[in-house]
């Protein structure tokens, strides 16, 4: 007899099998993360329930119990390993084995080659996701599959980090999308994050077995693998104990169970974990912080009755929807804090019935609205104002601190700080899409150990050795909480070294600050967040200062907005707001459709709001064209420009075939280059097209390396276009060195723009059956290059002269020269055609290759539909002397972004913006640098994250509050 | 404290003055054996080097606080670990300057003493020199790689390295536990008190305890029965700091394997090579092709001496440059240069071909250049060697150490399933 145990991140699965293997006893609990006692109450169940069990040989895996078996004396097996035991002990003739756990993901490869693939350290698309996801639907996590069945339309939605696909989801939900779509869209996010993450190029194939969780539970999941896969894979019976069955058949030791019990019930880890100094000495300290904190108190007065006039503000957030009624005199009348539930106008409409109700004959004299659902909730209900965040948030913390010169907000998943400087907006910090560490990352914790979140953070407050943390995201957190529990840590250390830990990622990932004399010492705190007395706490710890939070922390986005809308309404001298009244909201209507805009390359997925009397609301769009039908112009945005300008190059039939050039990173940017080189030569240069989601996919499966940068990622799929379109040949050379444009200390490429031909190479099989030509070559040495390029492409194309490359050379230096010339005459059209206008100029930063619409997500279009003119980076950069920089300035693109900002600098009238690709470890220098360069001169540094999906709605507000801070707002 | 003096770029120097009123100079610690005989070749030349010994989840977390959170693992520690010990008080600030090493290439590391310039500023220690350990990049007055100094250097990394390997092959298999490392131990003394004096750097000093040393290896009883052998490579910070990679050769130990972690002398050979090889692929100046040239003869004359010891006295040799710069042909061109480039595909192929066959390949999270020559290449690796088991883990300061185990045991449940399989036949 044979038993094992399985503890997984979530739960724990214990199984006993005959001599002859086969399973007579399971069992499947979860332990909510008190591992230790669980596996003591489950073995005594098993040895009562199963006669023999005593002797039974015992083996563990799972990935929550390899410190506990060493400890307890039973055998560890890793739990890949042993479920590749079970799979070839039940399934002979498996090829491959696909298992999704609570946190884990993992494809094994048994026949021809045995490989194992786990998901990396940044991958989240796991049980916990759809279990997280389930949760922003606010549907049980066991309709998801149901909810699923009925889809209609898919929506793309990252899968790579939890985080991420609520930043994907949120702006849907309060677009109105149907959660039946969503959540097929859930499903596949976590198909194709396995697909291409971890079969990195080996193709899944023949019988194929569901293992896990969400696998076992979820038809639909199952359903969508194979469409992926083009399969139809089998889900054994018993899929959820492989793991265990294949600890039990590596088993080779019996245990004591006496002794095994008895170890167990002592079980207290090591008690070795670093930890912080206590939040309070004791309750004295406790006492005195609540006092003065409640110094910053808002009245409360009754609606009912109330005559005189009243201002509504409503904050529709990402999680949660805040609405406040005022009095003339800033007191609180009526206020609602609700669960966003996805979708923000039912919520809007229930809170004005109730305030109807309660007072019928109320004078609402003005009304405005902020946040992710403003624009929605501005059409639907006709609010007067709609106002940026960063805006409300400002106008609330003025009102309880006139001099206030910093504010942070920690709401339920954003954080946002914003520094003051002469009382305007100066400065503006949101967390990046991959930082959490905001509310619904306690709540998540709090849930998760069987708490409620008041009760979670209340516990905290007096906990004696809080754990340290770090600042990380979620995925790595969990982890994290698990290593404390085993080392001993308690539930309270636990929670508030969580809350400490929101504090250092606020601190130290998104503000970036070192000590509190960078914030300033007059600061407001506020969100729902920081309504946990331990957060406050832990803040004013590590910042070493006393800081303010009134009473209505959770409300000051409404606050604010309603001390807005009343602050315009009394300059205006209006005293009756649009809002809907009574008899509108009864008639109200809300209907809902989805359908693809199809305008441009883009291809937003629009969805369409139709209100009472037919008004229409579209969301989901990037530009003005669905609603305008009209097409941007390139007038005002040199984006737009770039574009119509490389696609001046087209092909010319030549002597000598067809060369194909993949139109990814550097090559957009040397595509004149190399098409007169090759040209000129007499081939027929053919390139892919601008990227597209499609052309993503075509080659996502052979990416390597999933922390890597879209743009290189997007690279495969180039490469695959053209071998798809039948080219001959295609051109892609490694190149260390760019251009010396003069500007740095040296030239260099960064190292993925410079090698990724080499991971094409070595990942893409396709690219063998075609001539794929992928030399080293330096165009930063003109005299050499001629030669060189020529001993190069002599031994594939032997009739080559050398005086031919030499000429092709030559015209190939003068084409890049012409590109940069008409690109620059047309900048600098732009810039004097803005400054006649007086409008602002966006310096849109980044790197030549963010001029692809699928990496900036059309971002530029975005940024034009605010009445400013666009330039790049690359427009002005030469318009700086060489200076010198607090860094190595040594890659030729990043030193045109020094170069901008120092120019930039120089003029009232421009402002930069950059956008940085997720994963570039380059960029973590140059932000920084040119971060420096601006804040130096006073002007402001906005940064845009971007990845294979963004945000735009974090992107609008990031523009909206620059805009409004430079006053063009 | 001498008087603080700048170069017309606004860089702090690191005088002459600083010198001779014997500053305490500050380095962070990568590999204990051969940094330990490093800091007396330093100390001899003049240079009170001090190699910071503190450890610990605070240089993370300082790290963190002065650093940008995204940039790499290796940079986060190194700054973290600089100002953690500046902060702990130990020493004068007033006396006390800082060195790292520059790289000068295009990769991300070439900034970080510009980021711990920056982090310096941050921390209120802007006062303090820190000195770039580097070939051709920053000057400074007070301080010079004179040729000696370098060629005391290098035979450090020798000696270091040879200590390395004879141990790695000896300590899993000895018969009586902690021998190996007795007789590490007891090199170290003696070869410090010759660094100490100036000694045993030549090619005749070097040969001759080459010898001896091996031949003392070799006289340890040893258990024959066999182990699953994993090699190690990866970032070179990583790869070799047990602060990064969270004691990774102890953990390998504790699992029963033999490890091998290729040495440091390969990667001056390819950093010099690098210069050869551009030169070769874009043109240049023919006098440094010429001194590239001298310098790695002469490197491949200390490479020789340690193929020939450990050859005489039955060790496994490390890989010979030139034999894993054929190897890596077909995969990565030579011209990837940037981080450890091509070699750390090259060292995975030579472990492959000599038996070490399970390798764990460490990098920093994110790191751009083991994107193209590590985790990129080993789809290639394992194509050209079916059996290579390979482990691609990711260090970070929010990466749990349960989790990267976990990942190794993984590979070495794999690695001791073919190991069985080979004994059995």
């Amino acid at each position: 007899m044979r038993l094992g145990l399985d503890i997984g991140s979530t739960t724990i699965k214990c199984v006993v099998l005959d001599d002859e293997s086969n399973l007579i006893y399971k069992t499947y609990q979860r332990h909510y993360s008190q591992i230790t006692e669980k596996i003591g109450e489950i073995l005594s169940l098993v040895r009562k329930e199963v006669k023999g069990a005593e002797n039974a040989l015992v083996a563990l895996s799972g990935s929550a119990g390899m410190g506990v078996a060493e400890d307890c004396g039973i055998d560890f097996v890793q739990e890949v390993y042993a479920t590749r035991v079970a799979a070839n002990t039940y399934i002979p003739g498996t090829d491959v084995v696909i298992e999704l756990g609570g946190e884990d993901a993992k494809i094994l490869f048994l026949s021809g080659g045995l490989e194992v693939r786990m998901n990396g350290t940044c991958a989240g698309g796991t049980g916990a996701f759809i279990d997280q996801m389930a949760t922003l639907l606010n549907v049980p996590l066991e309709s998801m599959d149901e909810l699923a069945k009925g889809y209609e339309k898919t929506y793309t939605i990252a899968s790579r980090c939890g985080v991420f696909a609520k930043t994907d989801i949120q702006p849907l939900l309060n677009q109105g999308a149907r959660k039946a779509d969503i959540a097929e869209s859930i499903f596949r996010a976590v198909v194709s994050q396995t697909v291409a993450g971890l079969a990195q190029g080996r193709e899944i194939e023949g019988q194929i077995v569901y293992l896990g969780g969400p696998l076992t539970f979820m038809s639909e999941l199952r359903n969508c693998f194979d469409k992926t896969l083009k399969t139809k894979g089998i889900c054994p019976e018993n899929s959820l104990y492989y793991v265990a069955c294949g600890a039990a058949l590596c088993a080779s030791n019996t245990i004591d169970f006496d002794e095994v019990a008895e170890k167990v019930k002592h079980y207290t880890g090591s008690g070795n974990f670093a930890f912080n100094p206590p939040l309070f000495k004791n309750e004295y300290e406790y006492d005195a912080f609540v006092a003065r904190h409640n110094k910053a108190f808002v009245a409360t007065k009754d609606l009912k009755g109330y005559k005189g006039k009243a201002y509504i503000g409503m904050d529709s957030g990402s999680t949660t929807v805040k609405a406040v009624v005022l009095s003339e005199n800033c007191d609180l009348l009526y206020s609602e804090y609700m669960p966003s539930k996805g979708n923000p106008v039912v919520l809007i409409k229930q809170f004005l019935e109730k305030v109807y109700e309660i007072n019928p004959g109320i004078q609402i004299a003005s009304s405005a609205v902020t946040g992710y659902g403003e624009d929605i909730v501005k059409n639907a209900f006709s609010v007067d104002y709609g106002i940026v965040e960063t805006v409300a948030h400002f106008t609330a913390a003025k009102h309880f601190m006139p001099d206030v010169e910093f504010i942070i907000d920690i709401g339920g998943q954003d954080i946002k700080c914003f520094k003051i400087r002469n009382g305007a907006i100066d400065n503006i910090f949101l967390n990046e899409a991959c930082s959490s560490g905001c509310g619904s990352f306690l709540q998540t914790f709090a849930n998760a150990l069987g708490y409620s979140i008041e009760d979670f953070a209340e516990k905290g407050i007096y906990a004696k050795r809080p754990v340290d943390l770090g600042s990380r995201c979620t995925v790595f957190m969990n982890s994290s909480v698990k290593q404390a529990q085993k080392d001993g840590a308690t539930i309270e250390d636990i929670s508030a070294g969580l809350s400490l830990s929101v504090v250092k990622n606020a601190l130290y990932k998104v503000i970036r600050a070192a000590s509190p004399d960078e914030l300033g010492k007059r600061i407001v705190v506020q969100g729902g967040t920081f309504l946990n007395n331990a957060v406050l706490r832990a803040f004013e710890q590590e910042m070493g200062v006393n800081v303010v939070r009134s009473n209505i922390a959770g409300l000051m986005g409404a606050y604010g907005a309603a001390l807005y809308s009343m602050a315009k309404s009394i300059g205006k001298g209006v005293d009756k707001s649009t809002i809907a009244d009574k008899e509108a909201l009864d008639n109200f209507v809300h209907d809902i459709k989805v359908a693809n805009c199809g305008l441009c390359n883009n291809n937003c997925r629009l969805t369409i709001n139709t209100f009472s009397g037919g008004k229409k609301f579209i969301a989901g769009n990037r530009c003005e064209r669905p609603i305008t039908k009209k097409e941007p112009s390139s007038d005002r945005n040199i984006f737009a420009y770039k574009l119509d300008l490389l696609s001046e190059y087209m092909p010319v039939e030549g002597k000598r075939g067809t060369i194909g050039l993949p139109m990814g990173l550097n090559m957009y940017e040397l595509l004149p280059f190399w098409w007169r080189f090759f040209t000129d030569l007499g081939f027929k240069v053919i390139h892919s097209p601008y990227s597209n989601r499609k052309i993503y996919q075509k080659g996502q499966q052979t990416i390597p390396s999933d922390t890597i940068c879209f743009p290189a990622k997007l690279m495969h799929g180039h490469v695959q276009y053209l071998i798809d379109k039948g080219v001959e040949n295609i051109f892609y050379p490694c190149m260390s060195y760019n251009f010396d444009e003069g500007k740095g200390d040296n030239h260099y490429n960064c190292p993925v723009v410079a090698y990724y031909p080499e991971v094409i190479k070595n990942n893409m099989k396709g690219v063998r059956d075609i001539n794929f030509i992928m030399p080293y070559l330096g165009i930063h040495r003109p005299k050499d290059f001629a030669k060189k390029a020529f001993e190069k492409l002599k031994p594939h194309f032997s009739t080559l002269t050398a005086e031919e490359v030499k000429a092709a050379a030559k015209a190939a230096y003068k084409e890049y020269d012409l590109y940069f010339e008409k690109l620059r005459k047309r900048g600098n059209e732009i810039i004097a055609a803005a400054e006649n206008a007086g409008r602002e100029i966006i310096v849109l930063s980044g790197r030549p290759y963010h001029v692809d619409p699928e990496i900036n997500h059309g971002i530029d279009k975005l940024i034009s539909g605010f009445d400013v003119s666009l330039v790049s980076e690359d427009i002005v950069s030469v318009r700086a002397e060489k200076f010198h920089t607090n860094v190595l300035n040594q890659w030729t693109y990043h030193s045109r972004l020094y170069s901008a900002a120092k120019y930039i600098s120089t003029r009232d009238d421009m402002q930069l913006v950059q956008l940085v690709s997720f994963g570039c470890g380059v960029d973590a220098i140059t932000t920084d640098e040119v971060r420096e360069i601006l804040e130096k001169n006073n002007k402001i540094y906005t940064q845009i994250k971007i990845d294979e999906i963004t945000n735009l709605g974090a992107v609008k507000i990031r523009l909206r509050s620059l805009l409004s801070a430079i006053g063009r707002e | 404290m001498a008087e603080l003096k700048y170069n017309e770029e606004g860089r702090l120097l690191f005088t002459k003055e600083m010198r001779d009123e014997g500053y305490t100079i500050l380095t962070p610690q990568m590999m204990p054996i051969h940094f330990e005989m490093l800091e007396k070749v330093f100390r001899h030349a003049g240079y009170k080097v001090k190699i910071m010994d503190k450890t610990g989840p605070e240089i993370a977390q300082t790290g963190l606080k002065y650093v940008h959170n995204d940039t790499c693992y290796p940079a986060l520690l190194v700054i973290g670990q600089f100002i953690y010990t500046l902060q702990s008080g130990e020493y004068d600030v007033n006396k006390t300057a800082l060195m790292m090493t520059q790289t000068g290439g295009g990769c991300r590391a070439s900034n970080y003493i510009f980021l711990l310039r920056k982090a310096l500023k941050k921390a209120g220690f802007e006062n303090i020199p820190v000195i770039s350990l580097s070939i051709g990049m920053e000057k400074n007055p007070g301080f010079k790689l004179t040729v000696p100094l370098v060629r005391r250097g290098l035979a450090a990394f020798v000696y270091g390295d040879l200590l390395t390997l004879l141990s790695n092959q000896t300590k899993a298999y000895e018969v009586n536990k902690g021998e190996s490392m007795e007789l590490v131990e007891k090199w170290v003394e003696r070869l410090v008190n010759d660094f100490n004096h100036g000694d045993s750097y030549r090619f005749k000093e070097i040969e001759r305890y080459a010898d001896q040393i091996c031949k003392e290896f070799s006289e340890i009883k040893l258990d024959s029965t066999p182990k699953v052998k994993v090699g190690v490579v990866g970032e070179i910070y990583v790869k070799y700091s047990n602060l990064a990679n969270n004691d990774l050769v102890q953990f390998l130990e504790e699992q029963d394997c033999e490890v091998n972690v290729p040495g440091v002398l390969g990667f001056a050979m390819f950093k010099v090579d690098n210069r050869i090889e551009d030169i070769k692929l874009y043109g240049g100046s023919r006098a440094k092709f010429k001194v590239c040239n001298i310098l790695f003869n002469y490197l491949t004359k200390l490479e020789a001496i340690l193929i020939k010891y450990t050859t005489k006295y039955g060790f496994t040799p490390p890989g010979e440059y030139a034999h894993i710069k054929k190897l890596v042909k077909p995969v990565i061109g030579y011209g990837s240069k940037m981080g450890e480039g091509w070699l750390l595909t090259a060292e995975m192929l030579e472990l492959a071909e000599s038996g070490y066959e399970n390798i764990v390949c460490t990098q920093p999270f994110g790191c751009l250049p083991n994107h193209i020559n590590g985790k990129g290449a080993i789809r290639r690796i394992k194509e050209l060697n079916p059996n290579a088991n390979i482990v691609s883990i990711d260090y970070d300061p929010g990466a749990p150490k349960v989790n990267q185990e976990n990942r190794i045991k993984l590979m070495l449940a794999v690695g001791k399933e073919e190991l069985e399989k080979n004994s059995c036949q």
